[in-house]
């Protein structure tokens, strides 16, 4: 068969190797898996997993209005007989945790795949979970890749797990594996072959005498899962594979058999052994080439045998891996003596330099005797190989343990130790961005701000520093809801909720159901830029376009909140500064529930219109009340304030601003 | 010319500093190496700061660069030079355009726009190459192309073929962009000779 056919990706030989991220890698994955349904929200870092898969028409995909509804959506078409997949990131998952709980006791037809996509560093996060956890509460198997070659291969190995073991299987990324380009060798697409539509009430209708049938199934299938998790890949340097130890020759037998290909010992030294997985296999190998290593490519249920008699061979047992010590507790619970959480951060992203340092730290310290094992070991049957020693950076290696791996936060810095550093760069509105005249009337207004999730975050921060509290998706709505019901602004002023359009159909509105229902005190600010922006513009069911472009019906906002019962709904345009002031004052003092629709499109929807003011240097008074505005394109040069031509758009918000003319279309138009 | 295998792209969002990278990455693969390159999307691009690690060799394992091991830097922004020169090896490469881009933290007064940028590299290392990318893209047809004019710049120092990177810029771009990047890279390559 052709994988080109039908598709719009350029044609490349099966077998020959391009350089992918680990998203283009499962979109990749599921096209050659033969996987046929996908859905899910965007969010970075797992957004082009779809966007990917829609250049494959063989592959039916969509943007699902949520995470829910995407691993809904998925399940229904496993149930159907096709292979599936839904697409979120960690945050998403607790969205779609529902369906999750118990798509693991209904098992699948098709096979069903769930990634999940964690954002350890909080690139662009709320919080760093380690979704990890999920897979232990579901009791379904995790899937870790640590190259874009295995988020593709592990897409195809989680179909063949997920069907032969009746189970949805987790599939987890992380940043550095989804944002990360490495080689992957493109292989055919499979036509799996066709399942019948089984309607199977007892299986697939989970009330409670169904589902006390299925529970002690899903217990049954995770020791299984356990027992297929021994088969790992043996690989031993060719260096010594003339020299192996009759006792190495032993375990090899044992465990070396070559079945499914998740799991790989990788031998060399035996006075450390490292258990570890995902892209912090990586990081590992890079400063200990040599060492022992049990990576792990199911990272839960875990190999308990292996781990046994690997904990055996080697002196010590070290688990390096990112955020929560998830498998540290799963082996200690099998009695097995290892260390882990002593050494390496519990906290943001590991990196080479952290696991080297933190390691050669804990040992100059001392505490190393202290270690669970030490002085009472697991018990050894081989004679100890020189010891693997870490490959430190040449100078200046990170003294601290939890050495930030650059700013930890937007608004500090790690101590310098050069004298110039590159100035403050965190993410800013950006110039033109229709959401800033909200925030400035919101700051002028001296409102209480309840938050969402979007770029409009972003008016949280100087100078604008319009949002009081933001927690998840949706959540601006119950909680000025909340904020309104304890008493609302410092003398009672209204509450002010502030969501974009996506976020909004995500989890809004049954926010503001309650609102309405329960007659909150609040004004809601839906900013609808017409797009997804903060993922990079996908397109949602406002937009009246599907995931390929395709037009699509749309849904209309005003006539939804108008449905909901709210008799208070305004539209602005927030480019016009007084109009956008004089809603939110006229709805400030209405009792009750309003809502104001912010309407204009994200600014880099379409940058044909964009024509830059300039500063007329003589009116300039340099009062700075632009500035305020906090728009990167206004900088301020001696006592003037200028205009970079390269980032105004022509917003006209500082025109607006000025009380002394000074800002207009160049050639003095004005 | 010693070997440049771990290198640093650095700017502002919206710079083309991802596209710089996948022009690298791409170059490397078709020479033979293996390579890896890690960025961060999302919230960055919002007129933050972007980097772009790109690493080449034999077997290259983690994506991420070590702190004093990177071989180069290119810097799409005069002051993002400096964001990573303490991972930059002593006597590495630091290539840097003239452009400057004043963030709204430095308008604020909460952060200060560095004045001698060239001194603090030279406190690392001797060998930095600024040029004007701006003016050059400029002739070349189009402002954007300051990334691959920087490219072109940084491509004169490594061992590849002229003819690859070329090749491998017309493999990158859009169509109707392409003669505007050749005439930019070759602006960048010749602007030293």
């Amino acid at each position: 068969m052709s994988i080109a056919r039908n598709s719009e990706k350029p044609a490349r030989p099966v077998g020959v190797g391009v350089v992918i991220s680990g998203n283009e890698a499962i979109a990749r994955g599921a096209y050659e898996a033969g996987i046929s349904v996908i859905a899910g929200y965007p969010g970075t870092p797992s957004t082009e997993i779809i966007e990917n898969a829609v250049k494959y028409h063989d592959l039916y995909a969509e943007w699902a209005p949520n995470e829910k509804v995407a691993l809904e959506v998925a399940a229904g078409a496993s149930f159907r007989g096709a292979r599936a997949m839904a697409t979120m990131k960690h945050v998403g998952l607790n969205v779609a945790a529902d369906p999750l709980m118990t798509v693991s006791y209904t098992g699948v037809n098709g096979g069903l795949i769930v990634v999940v996509a964690d954002d350890p560093g909080m690139w662009s996060s709320q919080n760093e979970q380690d979704s990890r956890h999920y897979a232990r509460l579901a009791k379904i198997p995790v899937l870790e890749p640590a190259d874009s070659q295995e988020a593709k291969d592990f897409v195809g190995l989680g179909v063949t797990l997920s069907e032969a073991f009746d189970t949805p299987v987790l599939l987890r990324t992380t940043t550095r594996i989804a944002h990360s380009r490495s080689l992957v060798h493109w292989g055919d697409r499979q036509i799996p072959p066709e399942k019948a539509l089984e309607r199977k009430i007892e299986k697939y209708v989970m009330v409670p005498a169904h589902a006390r049938r299925r529970h002690p199934l899903v217990e049954e299938r995770l020791g299984k899962l356990s027992e297929l998790a021994n088969q790992v890949i043996l690989e031993v340097p060719v260096s010594r594979t003339g020299g192996l130890t009759t006792g190495e020759k032993d375990l090899a037998g044992a465990i070396g058999r070559r079945l499914l290909g998740l799991n790989r010992l990788e031998w060399g030294d035996l006075e450390m052994g490292f258990i570890t997985s995902g892209v912090t296999y990586q990081h590992l190998r890079e400063v200990f080439p040599t060492a022992t290593v049990l990576k792990l490519g199911m990272t839960y249920p875990l190999p308990a045998r292996t781990l046994r008699e690997l904990a055996h061979m080697v002196k010590d047992l070290y688990v390096v891996e990112e955020l929560d010590p998830f498998l540290e507790t799963e082996i200690r619970a099998l009695g097995i003596k290892v260390a882990g959480g002593e050494i390496w951060p519990r906290v943001g992203e590991l990196t080479p330099d952290l696991v080297a340092a933190s390691l050669a730290a804990f040992e100059s310290s001392g505490e190393m005797a202290s270690l669970p094992g030490k002085g009472d070991k697991n018990p050894r049957k081989m004679d100890s190989l020189p010891t693997a020693t870490p490959v430190l950076p040449p100078e200046k290696p990170v003294s601290s343990r939890a050495a930030p791996f650059k700013e930890e936060a937007w608004f500090s810095r790690e101590e310098a130790s050069f004298k110039e550093e590159a100035p403050l760069r965190p993410p800013v509105l950006c110039p033109g961005c229709p959401h800033r005249g909200v925030f400035y009337n919101l700051k002028r207004s001296k409102s209480l701000v309840s938050g969402d999730i979007g770029c409009y975050t972003l008016g949280a921060l100087p100078p604008l520093s319009a949002m009081h509290f933001q927690i998840s998706m949706g959540a601006s709505l119950g909680m000025a809801q909340g904020l309104a019901k304890a008493g609302g602004g410092e003398d009672g002023e209204k509450v002010v909720a502030v969501i974009g359009d996506s976020t909004f159909l995500h989890s809004g509105v049954t926010g503001l159901m309650d609102i309405v229902y329960n007659q909150g005190n609040v004004t809601v600010l839906i900013l609808d830029n017409r797009i997804t922006a903060m993922t990079g513009h996908q397109h949602n069911p406002g937009t009246g376009r599907n995931a390929r472009g395709e037009p699509a019906p749309e849904v209309d906002l005003v006539k939804l909140v108008e449905a909901l019962g709210v008799e208070r709904v305004r539209v602005v345009d927030p480019y016009d500064l007084e109009a956008t002031g004089q809603a939110l004052r006229e709805a400030g003092q209405e009792d009750g529930p309003s809502v104001i629709i912010a309407r204009r499109n994200c600014v880099l929807l379409d940058r044909s219109s964009w024509s830059p003011l300039v500063v007329d240097a003589e009116k300039c008074t340099g009062c700075r009340l632009c500035l305020g505005l906090g728009c990167p394109a206004l900088t301020s040069s001696g006592k003037k304030v200028t205009i970079d031509p390269g980032l105004c758009t022509g917003c006209t918000l500082c025109q607006q601003v000025c009380r002394f003319d000074a800002i207009g279309e160049p050639g003095g138009a004005r | 010319m010693d070997r440049i295998n771990d290198i640093i792209i650095a700017g502002v969002g919206g710079q083309g500093v991802i596209l710089a990278g996948t022009i690298l990455t791409r170059a490397f693969l078709t020479a033979g190496f293996d390579v890896k390159q890690a960025e961060i999307h999302g919230m960055a691009q919002r007129g933050g700061s972007v980097e772009s690690f790109v690493r080449r060799g034999e077997k290259v394992h983690s994506p991420l660069v070590r702190r004093g091991g990177v071989d180069a830097i290119l810097a799409l922004e005069t002051s993002e030079s400096l964001r990573w020169l303490d991972y930059l090896r002593p006597g590495g490469l630091v290539v840097a355009s003239r452009e400057t881009i004043v963030p709204v933290t430095v308008t604020q007064g909460i952060s200060r726009y560095p004045q001698a940028i060239a001194e603090e590299i030279g406190r690392r290392t001797d060998r930095l190459l600024f040029a004007d990318t701006l003016s050059l893209a400029r002739q070349a047809g189009n402002a954007k192309a300051a990334n691959v004019v920087l490219l072109g710049l940084f491509a004169r120092n490594l061992e590849l073929e002229r003819s690859l990177w070329e090749e491998t810029i017309a493999r990158c771009v859009p169509e109707r962009a392409r003669e505007v990047n050749q005439r930019a890279f070759a602006l960048g390559w010749e602007h030293f000779d």
